[in-house]
């Protein structure tokens, strides 16, 4: 747990969560989505985040990425507390240091492909770092798409926009919520080419919840959570070992 | 079905709150107008009927007939009469009425009252039927008069106090010896009334030993109509006619029904506007609605539902949405002619007490209008639900408009806009009234196609605004696009705002440029430095241009004098002058022959001429009012204007013929120009007369624009509705986008715009939407204010265009606060959007 076997150089934390909790309602109708969770995720790692419907996993992605509050505990985006930052100062934070990938794409429609992938700098008031945009386009393979507008792209290419502009500001850390979910298995596994690839190649690191065991295969890592608690995680998964792993857990998941 | 759309409406009640509020609005409007108008004239009603309570016949003189070359004069009432009519078998009591214009100055030296309704008349011996006194005893001789007791108490007089009075000219000041109560309708409408006996009031009012009606009160058990027809048998029946007290009540209410139905008119055209701004609100709401239940309503058809049955339950929606609002409307709208009435007699416009009256055919209309307006705007968003294709069910995306719509769209508004301006530009080379029918079709016909092309225009004119949007940042960028992105709904909204102000524009150019126009007019005409005239337009004594001739300083004067006369068998009203001064105080534009005014000599203006088809040298023979003729000869044809037009003659050759000389105004010249002394000094010759005006120049413009001034304030007041109306339109349009846009807006907070970037962005496309009709509105308002100026400019040799770029400016303004103010809500709705159901919503 303290070296990641595919990166290898680097032990720099991009985000923590420590003793992380959330708890929504009060008293009866109390319900914990997240019971004291620490995790670490490393820079230049692709971590996966699995398990069933209500585990919490989207739940810990919110909160790690300023997009929810928590009840208790830490988070840490590279040396920032989250915990202490008002609605103004998350909001920024998200602007600079994360990127996001939804699940539904969500590219305005009124933007150009290459508008889209440039509006979390132009959100920022930023000029683009031009060499960088290239790089991350060429990787894409949309060079000659910039100029259509989302609804004249196919879904598999509306979410490589929506990848490159995760990547196109070069946040700490990108999350990626259900990535792959609307796509067909083909453009699916382009997507996630192109995540692994930025990881390895660019020394991005990515977050990903996924229900899917051939997405979490894409991984250098994925951690497993059922009742809001963290109740595994392996490294170097395969499709038949991630499947595996969650039909013992969810065995286990339903005796405890 | 009907279950259905009820249930959609109540699914729906947040989204359809504006369209409630902009329909209810409109039909508060048109039930409050009928509220108080029907108040109103109710009121007056009662109040003059109880007036004619004292008269059970009524004798008036008639007047002699109008044949060949003599001039119609009334024949008069004489004592003689009176006593005949007086014996007449089952009359009562009868009185011989005096009356004319009196005016009565407060403790402040000024007129109480507007002038329209001082009144004056005679106290019947010592004990009048009509006016029972409640203090102090009846008016004896011309040092003493009554006064009615509310005139009493506003000005605070009391018996014993002396009163500055006019009539016609010199002021008199008796004492007040009694006060009495009335049911008179001018004095409960906020007029005075003032009693003299009735040798002074026959003296005062230029009818010595006659009177301008008999009132008799029937004996005991007589009937009005039995009366009438005794007294029908002594009077002759060339000299006077007989009216029983009931018909004359019916009369007044009749006149005073006619006078409150074109106040009620003028109301509910404003009040129609504000609703057809309404429509555009109720059909981009249910445009959406259909929209956003694509799915459902393809399923409907799926499962087996006609077109027909879709449409329907768009419109029983409608009917649902228009019956509600037209309930709270109804309400609202008793509210406001309650409200109405109350702020009347703030303003010190006394109206008479009555209850309020709703009738049920206020209550019919109002909801009738609501619910009809409403179901109508639906009916196009209704068919389009219609067309849905059952296979819609089944697809993720909703069904998209054809560009092909919008092409037609745009031909046909193209074709219709032009066809417009055509037709306008055609009217202004159209003379007078002959223009004004083709140009307010081409008027209607440009504002339907400006609408038909509204969504067209949007693009290139909010692209105008982009490089000041730039400076906002991607706020700005993401504003403008999002604005543009449903053209048609934009369109609708701006249309909306377009409407309200084409109409502020139009009117404000228009009269600004007529008032400049009336003012060159009269003050180029105008050599005199002073003008007098009475303050309600009545005509002067002869006295007061001998005394303000009289006044040191003055050098010329003249008076204008009217007098009726017949010409070829037509009344003509001449206007004379003093012949040798009149060169010295006007200065009209003389288009032929010279400017001469003396002896047989005469000047016309170019309209009259024209229509007698004369020329200087012509000659012409008029009949006096006495029946003598003269032959006259047209010395010059002159430019006529406002003030001064018409047969100018010599008062010298015209006094002979007249027996009660009536000067409308007197112009004067003095040595020295006008300045405040000169005033004070030609006041004070007129004893500081209240009923008389004493204007110089600049008081003539002032009073001009003063006219106009309020015109416009109550045009803008009527016309605020309507903006109103298109300001919950913005809102509405701008929720709609907000809520459709939840997504977006969770996916910007998301990757890091902040809640005043989100808000900024929404307040922004809102100012874009509402410039957008703004620019509109008041580029429409421009063109028709300098078109309806060309037509009734033509008339006018002075008329010019003024564009009042200050006020344009302040419109702008307007539109642009409009926009900001409408985009309050939904901004903040906006900014607070929870981020993560926004993102997972879908």
């Amino acid at each position: 747990m303290t070296t990641t076997p595919l990166a290898g150089t680097t032990t720099a934390v991009a985000a923590r969560a420590t003793e992380l909790s959330k708890v929504y309602g009060q008293g009866e109708t109390q319900v914990v989505a997240l019971d004291r969770v620490s995790v670490d995720f490393r820079q230049a790692e692709f971590t996966a985040i699995m398990g069933p419907s209500g585990s919490g996993k989207s739940t810990l992605m919110h909160c790690v990425a300023g997009l929810d509050t928590f009840s208790n505990g830490s988070v840490r985006i590279g040396e920032t507390e989250l915990g202490s930052l008002k609605d103004k100062q998350l909001t920024k934070l998200r602007r600079d240091k994360i990127g996001f990938i939804f699940q539904a794409f969500n590219l305005l429609p009124t933007l150009t492909a290459l508008e889209n992938i440039t509006l979390p700098m132009d959100i920022a008031g930023r000029k683009p770092d031009k060499q960088w945009l290239d790089t991350v386009i060429k990787m894409i393979g949309l060079s000659d798409r910039l100029g259509h507008r989302p609804s004249q792209l196919s879904g598999g290419q509306q979410q490589r926009v929506a990848v490159a502009r995760a990547l196109a500001s070069r946040p700490d850390i990108i999350f990626g919520d259900e990535p792959t979910g609307n796509l067909d298995s083909r453009s699916g596994a382009e997507v996630l080419g192109f995540l692994r690839n930025s990881v390895r190649e660019l020394g991005q690191t990515v977050v990903m919840v996924t229900h899917d065991p051939v997405a979490a295969a894409y991984a250098d890592r994925v951690v497993f959570l059922a009742d809001g608690r963290i109740v595994d995680e392996v490294y170097g998964p395969t499709a038949e070992s991630v499947l595996d792993r969650m039909k013992q857990f969810d065995g286990k998941g339903r005796t405890s | 079905m009907f279950r259905t759309a009820l249930r959609n409406v109540l699914a729906h009640k947040a989204r359809l709150l504006m369209t409630v509020l902009a329909v209810m609005l409109g039909v508060a409007f048109v039930s409050g107008t009928l509220v108080f108008t029907n108040t109103i004239s109710d009121a007056y009603q009662k109040s003059s009927a109880k007036g004619f309570d004292q008269v059970d016949v009524a004798v008036r003189p008639k007047s002699q007939e109008d044949k060949g070359d003599t001039v119609g004069k009334e024949h008069k009432l004489t004592r003689p009469l009176l006593d005949k009519v007086a014996a007449a078998p089952g009359a009562g009591t009868a009185v011989g009425v005096v009356n004319g214009f009196t005016a009565i100055a407060g403790k402040d030296g000024k007129l109480i009252g507007g002038g329209f309704q001082s009144q004056g008349g005679n106290y019947w011996g010592t004990d009048d039927p009509r006016y029972p006194l409640t203090k102090g005893h009846a008016p004896h001789g011309e040092d003493e008069v009554a006064i009615d007791s509310e005139t009493a108490r506003r000005a605070g007089y009391k018996v014993g106090d002396t009163v500055r009075i006019s009539v016609d000219g010199p002021v008199l000041a008796p004492t007040v010896t009694g006060v009495f109560t009335t049911d008179d309708g001018n004095v409960a409408a906020g007029g005075s009334l003032a009693l003299f006996d009735t040798a002074t009031a026959q003296r005062l009012f230029h009818s010595v030993g006659s009177y301008d009606e008999i009132d008799v009160k029937a004996a005991a058990g007589t009937s009005q109509t039995a009366l009438r027809a005794a007294i029908d048998r002594v009077v002759p029946e060339d000299v006077a006619s007989t009216t029983t007290g009931r018909q004359l009540a019916d009369d007044q209410a009749t006149q005073i029904a006619a006078a409150m139905s074109g106040m009620k008119t003028g109301l509910l055209v404003f009040a129609g506007i504000s609703l057809f701004v309404g429509t555009f609100i109720i059909a981009n709401t249910f445009t959406m609605l259909v929209a956003q239940r694509t799915k459902e309503l393809a399923l409907l058809r799926a499962v087996g539902a006609s077109r027909r049955q879709v449409t329907r339950s768009v419109l029983v929606e409608a009917f649902v949405v228009g019956a509600v609002a037209a309930v709270a409307g109804l309400a609202a709208g008793i509210g406001i002619g309650a409200g109405m009435r109350s702020l009347m007699g703030t303003f010190g416009a006394t109206v008479p007490d009555g209850p309020l009256v709703v009738s049920p055919g206020t209550v019919g209309t109002a909801l009738l209008v609501g619910v009809l307006i409403t179901m109508l705007a639906a009916w196009l968003p209704g068919r389009r639900a219609a067309k849905i294709p059952p296979v819609a069910a089944m697809s993720s995306v909703h069904a998209k408009a054809t560009t092909k719509s919008l092409v037609l769209r745009n031909t046909l508004g193209a074709l219709l806009a032009a066809a417009g301006v055509a037709v306008v530009l055609y009217a202004t080379t159209m003379d007078g009234s002959d223009g004004q029918a083709p140009m307010g079709f081409g008027a209607v016909l440009l504002i339907i196609g400006v609408f038909v092309l509204t969504p067209l225009l949007s693009r290139p004119l909010i692209a105008a605004a982009a490089p000041v949007l730039r400076v906002f940042g991607i706020s700005g960028k993401l504003a403008r696009q999002n604005s543009v992105r449903n053209p048609r709904r934009t369109a609708a909204t701006a249309s909306a705002l377009m409407i309200g102000l084409t109409l502020i524009t139009g009117m404000t150019v228009m009269a600004g440029s007529l008032q400049k126009s009336i003012d060159k007019m009269a003050s180029s005409a105008i050599r005199a430095d002073y003008v007098v005239s009475m303050a309600n337009g009545n005509s002067l004594s002869p006295d007061v241009e001998k005394k303000l001739a009289g006044v040191d300083g003055v050098t010329d004067t003249s008076s204008l004098r009217n007098a009726p006369s017949r010409i070829d068998r037509q009344t003509e009203f001449l206007t004379g002058v003093n012949g040798p001064a009149i060169t010295e105080l006007t200065d009209l534009d003389v288009t032929d022959g010279s400017f001469q005014v003396g002896g047989t000599r005469v000047v016309v203006d170019k309209d009259t001429a024209a229509s007698h088809h004369w020329k200087a040298g012509s000659q012409f023979t008029v009949s006096y009012e006495d029946g003598k003729k003269q032959r006259l000869t047209v010395a010059g044809v002159y430019e006529g204007n406002e003030m001064i037009q018409g047969i100018i003659l010599d008062n010298a050759t015209l006094s002979p013929h007249q027996t009660d000389a009536s000067d409308m105004q007197v112009m004067l010249k003095t040595s020295h120009g006008a300045s405040e002394a000169t005033k004070d000094r030609l006041e004070k010759a007129l004893g500081d007369n209240p009923a008389i005006k004493v204007q110089d120049k600049q008081d003539l413009s002032d009073g001009i624009a003063q006219m106009f001034t309020l015109m416009l304030n109550m045009l803008y007041g009527l016309l605020a509705m309507a903006v109103v109306v298109a300001v919950l339109g913005v809102i509405n349009t701008l929720a709609m986008s907000v809520f459709e846009r939840s997504q977006e807006i969770g996916m910007l907070r998301a990757i890091g715009l902040d809640r005043k970037g989100i808000k900024r962005m929404v307040r922004l496309e809102s100012l874009v939407i509402s410039l957008f009709g703004g620019v509109l509105g008041i580029g429409l308002g421009v063109f028709f204010g300098w078109a309806a100026g060309e037509l009734l400019g033509s008339r006018m040799s002075t008329y010019e265009l003024v564009l009042p770029w200050g006020r344009m400016a302040v419109f702008l303004l307007l539109a642009a606060t409009v926009g900001v103010l409408a985009a309050l809500w939904p901004a903040r709705r906006a900014a607070r959007l929870n981020m993560l159901t926004a993102i997972k919503s879908e």
